[in-house]
């Protein structure tokens, strides 16, 4: 038997309240929950981002994010997020391409564009910058049940969207099991350069035919509603987040969207072809004003021995019977302790808008709503992607990402009369993603 | 037969839920769970990026988020 000394007791209570201390920090690690240490200030992280986002030959656009979040204590978050993004470039006008040279007058109704022969139609006055703010204050408020509320509002030229959002959290069965329900109400104005056209109206081009600048003014501005018009937004999600086990966790959301208002893009004209295809004029398309979307999207995150595995899937459906099937997945692979490769690639697939149509055949009845968007049209589009992250000694983080997103629209059925066989009407559009980010 | 039927599926169901509440960890098993990238929310400002991308480019949105709102991006 051997007696301990006073000094090897001294050592042991002091071991024992160093394993104390160590103890309830690993406990608060594993809850998921920072200590809450009074003397120290809480810290601001922020997270930033720079994107560029390219087609070939239409749309360029280089968007900046700068988020910030601070914990006040107990869980009282504050989260802010401010993005600045330029656009420029060319984008498809929804008129079909032609065996001969085209002309087409800007939206604005000053000047014009002229398309070669075989060429889909692009609309080269894209061009816009825009801001968006967000903030959003999430807090505990009683038995496991945490509450969220925030405003977002995006701001350009032509469109202002504002909207305001909240909603509640329950934790269940130690946490493992989440129940969540959101409610969000936006509304958008929109008021463009030129005016809104009238549904159906007839593109006017001036080809000479007019006596003065005047005449033409009168003749275009036939064509237009003044003054802006709107849209407003309902959003319901309802989610559920389940622990499985150690390694994963699952999420499922359905969402419930209906909106009411102006759905038209003013931008966008439908060619009004003869029996061989030819373009006779152009009209204005016109959308429904109300939209009704339902979502189903469950993700699953999985923690291998060195990286996370990511895969969700999205179902979407809504009264404009477009269906639409999602698949992404990210898979982390941890390289070092400090460093990380992430490939991505994500599957998109989209049936028509029921009034979606490539053209208009000339002498056929006018239908209710019609729109060439081909991003109404049915299609099918993928990205692949590859990220890489590195923490720095002093546990700020760079990533780096390279994507390539290509969309395919396909012939939903139409059947194209004579030259337009001969034409590519659903022509693939080609991107690259670029992106730095800095979080500290 | 069918008088069964509705018992049968009864206890399918109920048997599911017990399954259900065995899911879950205990709040010392949270070693994995509780890494950053296992957030469901994790890389928020690249997932904030691709809905806007995506938002602009393809007739749906929202799902992991609200979808409605947003911009004249087109």
């Amino acid at each position: 038997m051997q007696l301990t000394s006073k000094n090897q007791l001294a050592n042991k209570t002091k071991k024992v309240a160093n394993i104390n201390i160590a103890l309830a920090a690993a406990t608060c690690a594993l809850l998921g929950t920072t200590p809450v240490v009074q003397a120290e200030e809480a810290v601001w992280e922020m997270d930033t981002a720079l994107l560029y986002y390219g087609e070939t030959d239409r749309v360029t656009a280089v968007e900046g994010v700068f988020s910030a979040r601070k914990d006040f204590g107990d869980e009282h978050i504050f989260s802010g997020k401010l993005v600045l993004d330029t656009l420029t470039g060319a984008s498809a006008s929804g008129a079909v391409a032609q065996p001969n040279a085209q002309t087409f007058t800007r939206p604005s109704g000053k000047g014009q564009y002229s398309i070669a022969a075989g060429d889909i139609p692009l609309d080269d006055t894209f061009k816009d910058t825009r801001v968006q703010l967000e903030a959003q204050w999430t807090q505990p408020l009683w038995d496991d049940m945490r509450g969220s509320t925030g405003v977002h509002l995006s701001k350009e030229y032509d469109y202002l969207s504002i909207s305001v959002n909240g909603s509640l959290a329950k934790d269940f069965n130690q946490k493992n099991t989440t129940v969540s329900a959101g409610l969000s109400l936006a509304f958008d104005m929109i008021d463009p350069v030129g005016g809104r056209p009238i549904a159906f109206s007839e593109m006017v081009i001036d080809q000479g035919q007019f006596a003065n600048e005047q005449a033409y003014q009168a003749a275009f501005d036939a064509t237009r509603q003044k003054g802006s018009d709107d849209k407003t937004t309902v959003d319901l999600m309802l989610g559920v987040t389940q622990i499985i086990n150690r390694r994963m966790l699952m999420q499922f959301n359905y969402g419930y969207s209906t909106s009411d208002g102006y759905h038209t893009d003013p931008f966008k004209v439908l060619s009004v072809v003869n029996d061989q295809g030819l373009t006779q004029f152009l009209v204005h398309e016109d959308r429904p004003t109300e939209r009704t979307r339902h979502s189903f999207y469950w993700q699953t995150k999985y923690a291998l021995d060195s990286g996370v595995a990511d895969i969700s899937y999205r179902y979407a459906t809504d009264d404009w019977d477009i269906n639409s099937h999602t698949i992404d997945s990210r898979l982390r692979f941890n390289l070092s302790d400090n460093t990380y490769i992430q490939p991505h690639f994500r599957y998109y697939q989209q049936a028509a808008a029921e009034f979606y149509q490539p053209f208009l055949l000339e002498g056929t009845t006018l239908p209710t709503f019609a729109s060439a968007d081909y991003r109404l049209g049915e299609m099918t589009a993928y990205t692949v992607g590859l990220k890489y992250g590195m923490k720095m000694p002093s546990g700020n983080e760079w990533g780096f990402r390279l994507e390539y997103y290509q969309q395919d629209p396909k012939n939903a059925g139409f059947d194209a009369p004579e030259v337009l066989q001969q034409l590519d009407l659903y022509p693939s559009v080609k991107a690259v993603i670029a992106q730095v980010s800095y979080s500290f | 037969m069918l008088k069964k039927a509705p018992v049968i599926l009864a206890f399918l169901i109920s048997t599911q839920l017990v399954g259900c509440a065995n899911l879950g960890v205990q709040p010392w098993e949270r070693d994995l769970l509780a890494k950053d990238e296992m957030a469901l929310d994790a890389e928020g400002n690249d997932l904030g990026l691709d809905d806007h991308i995506y938002f602009s480019k393809e007739a749906t949105s929202g799902g992991r988020a609200f979808a409605g709102g947003g911009c004249g991006c087109n």
